[in-house]
């Protein structure tokens, strides 16, 4: 077991001018489980390549435990990966895959046998261990991935994506298993997904990548609850944030003829270069219904309800004049807003409703810099 | 009445002679290329008038279709391929000029005579030689030129003697090996290299049985680059992330190959090792152009040449060219067999 530290690692691939990977800087505790996240081309998977030692670290360090890795082949990291599409070797059974970097390293074969097994036990693959992975289905060969991950007992686990070629059920079924399987090996992880909601159920800690840089590290209810900057903000949670750009006057947001008050710290905290305007952002299950009257009520036309039984999601165009309107986005889109409704009271289409934010789950940022503001 | 149709007969024949003439005794380059755009106007006449009217019918059976389709094809393999096949097997059981049957007696000789046991020498060690060399020189090649900077133009010149015809292979090697005295000026490469480290010159194409492994070479040298070529491209289609895992699981160099490149390239492996044997097998034009087959170089194809159209012993040439047929099945069974396998572990 061990930690592992990203001290100022630098990826600039051949060729490029702008970093892969930017100066990251990360410390990953023994027995934790760590997910990066961020949208595709942020810079998560090659910050897990240059763990693994398949990509070169051109500026920085990254050790595991106290050792500088840096310099060291793949194989001396002690480190196992799984991979997007599984790599297995299709030329060897099952058991022959799983226990082939023993074999490499030279382990004596009755202790190879017995690793394995243990580990197919584990994973429910006991049945299939003759078998090549030709013969096994997608939740199967992924498994087989992860018992050659376990099979190594390794310092450190790196999964690449490795639900991402399961379909959506299996998915939801396989990010539990891993999840508690980890918490029961105690063995630290980096998982890299593109997916948010793996990365708030299944990590201890979320770190958010964008265009190589670093967004924000913390447990999944510091990312829901005070994000820290508007990326973060529109990237956690499901359905994004709606986020808007309103101009401040006397102490209140404003939009149309909706006023939105805010607290004197946030008004203090904006500087000339926001040139009077506030980001503020409120996610969809922070709206209330409320009557026209009610102070800071915005009026939403009703254009779609989306009904999950559990839940009613309402997506609705600003009934506000149209120059206001386009400075507000959310998932949906431009101009449009998702409100959480009752679903046992769902609006009809066309109809207009009045949503107020709920008191404390509005977050302010800065409109010039995207950095938040703490109220 | 009789009278009449006769002479209908006979102006039908008058009038269409010239037409026949034309169409059969062809004289010139000009006629015979004319010649040859009448042949194929009509197949595509003909393919083509089928294909419509089969098409163009909407009840036409189901067989019918089919007939159309597979019928013209059928009937080319048939007149082409399976007839003259069967005529050739029926005729090595008869003698030089197919007058009279005489059963097993051309394969007894075959098989028997010391003259036709050293043709059947020579060619087993083609057909051993030839794909295993060049496969293991093609496969050691393009994986050091894998991924180097100057791999596109070292694989053309390793791909090159592939476009040269082997009469023109031929012709290029007996330069190489070139025979002259050792005190006399060198025209042949080889020869000038052992006069340069101060041996003795070698008349490579005569000294029997080495002049077997001259000749070889140059197959192998012709060959290398078609292996070279599959290999690599195969190479190249292992899946990075399997490199990758095995690069954690602790491969490199020489273990990797192993384990890794060799096992994933297996299919083209097969595919190549055969596919040169086949064509090892049918070695015709090398050991023509060379030795004429002289100094004990000869092999199957060469000596069913020999025997059919210099001997004139057609019985004997037929079953020369039935054994070879016999020794060219068993590869290509192997060699289907392991496509059929290789498919279903992909």
């Amino acid at each position: 077991m061990a930690t592992v530290t990203y001290d100022q690692a630098t990826r600039v691939y051949p060729g490029t001018e702008r970093p892969a990977v930017d100066a990251l800087d990360l410390h990953i505790e023994d027995g934790e489980f760590l997910v990066l996240v961020g949208p595709s081309g942020c810079g998560k998977s090659t910050s897990l390549r240059m763990l693994a030692g398949l990509e070169d670290v051109n500026a920085g360090r990254i050790l595991i435990g106290d050792r500088d890795v840096t310099d060291v082949q793949p194989k001396d990291r002690d480190i196992a990966m799984v991979f997007q599409n599984y790599a297995l070797y299709p030329h060897m059974s099952v058991a022959d895959n799983m226990g082939f970097a023993l074999k490499i390293a030279g382990t004596p074969k009755a202790e190879i046998r017995k690793r394995v097994e243990e580990a197919a036990k584990i994973l429910d693959l006991t049945e299939y261990l003759d078998r090549k992975p030709k013969a096994l289905s997608g939740g199967q060969r992924q498994r087989v991935a992860m018992g050659r991950a376990i099979v190594r007992q390794p310092q450190v686990f790196l999964m690449d994506e490795p639900l991402s070629n399961l379909d959506a059920k299996l998915r939801v079924q396989t990010r539990t298993q891993i999840a508690s399987l980890q918490r029961r090996l105690g063995v630290t992880t980096v998982y890299v997904t593109h997916d948010q909601t793996e990365a708030l159920t299944m990590g201890d800690r979320i770190a958010v990548l964008k265009d190589g840089l670093l967004q924000q590290v913390g447990t999944p209810r510091d990312m829901y609850d005070t994000p820290a900057n508007v990326f973060v903000a529109g990237f956690i949670g499901s359905p994004a944030m709606n986020i808007g750009s309103f101009q401040v006057a006397d102490g209140v947001a404003q939009l149309g003829s909706t006023r939105i008050p805010l607290e004197r710290s946030i008004v203090g905290a904006l500087t000339p270069e926001d040139k009077g305007h506030v980001t503020l952002g409120f996610r969809p299950e922070s709206l209330d219904v409320v009557s026209q009257g009610a102070e800071g009520a915005i009026p939403v036309k009703v254009a779609l309800v989306e009904e999950l039984g559990s839940d009613a999601f309402v997506y609705g165009d600003l009934d506000v004049p149209e120059s206001a309107a386009k400075e507000i986005h959310s998932g949906a889109g431009d101009a449009r807003v998702i409100v959480r409704v009752d679903p046992r009271q769902v609006p009809g289409k066309n109809e207009t409703i009045w949503v107020a934010i709920r008191p404390g789950e509005r977050h302010a940022f800065s409109a010039s810099t995207g950095l938040r503001i703490n109220a | 009445m009789d009278e009449i149709l006769n002479n209908a007969g006979l102006w039908i024949e008058y009038y269409t002679r010239p037409v026949r003439e034309w169409l059969l005794d062809a004289d010139g380059a000009g006629h015979k290329l004319a010649l040859m755009v009448v042949a194929i106007l009509l197949f595509v006449g003909v393919m083509g008038g089928i294909l419509a009217l089969v098409d163009r019918s909407r009840r036409a059976p189901g067989w019918l279709v089919t007939v159309a389709f597979v019928g013209p094809a059928l009937a080319a393999i048939t007149f082409g391929l399976i007839y003259p096949a069967l005529r050739t097997i029926y005729s090595s059981f008869f003698n030089r000029n197919g007058s009279e049957f005489i059963g097993m007696d051309n394969y007894i000789q075959a098989f028997t005579q010391s003259q036709f046991q050293l043709v059947l020498r020579n060619t087993a060690l083609w057909v051993l030689l030839v794909p295993v060399l060049a496969t293991l020189i093609g496969l050691i090649y393009a994986v050091v030129v894998d991924r180097t900077r100057f791999e596109k133009f070292a694989k053309t010149l390793m791909f090159l003697p592939m476009s040269i015809s082997m009469v023109g292979a031929g012709i290029i090697w007996r330069f190489m090996y070139d025979y002259k005295q050792t005190s006399a000026e060198q025209t042949g490469l080889l020869n000038q290299l052992l006069v340069m480290v101060g041996l003795d010159t070698k008349q490579f194409l005569l000294d029997s049985p080495e002049n077997n492994f001259f000749l070889i070479i140059v197959m192998v040298w012709i060959q290398a680059g078609f292996a070279m070529t599959i290999l690599a491209a195969a190479i190249r289609a292992i899946p990075d992330d399997i490199v990758e895992a095995a690069r954690l699981d602790g491969l490199t160099g020489i273990k990797m190959f192993r384990y890794i490149t060799i096992p994933s390239i297996r299919p083209a492996l097969v595919v190549v090792l055969t596919t040169i044997a086949m064509a090892t097998l049918k070695v015709f034009d090398i050991v023509r152009t060379m030795t004429n087959g002289n100094f004990g170089t000869s092999v199957v194809a060469n000596e069913f040449y020999e025997q059919s159209f210099r001997q004139l012993n057609a019985g004997l040439g037929a079953a020369l060219a039935v054994i070879l047929f016999v020794l060219v099945i068993p590869i290509v069974i192997y060699n289907v067999r392991q496509m059929r396998i290789s498919e279903e572990i992909r």
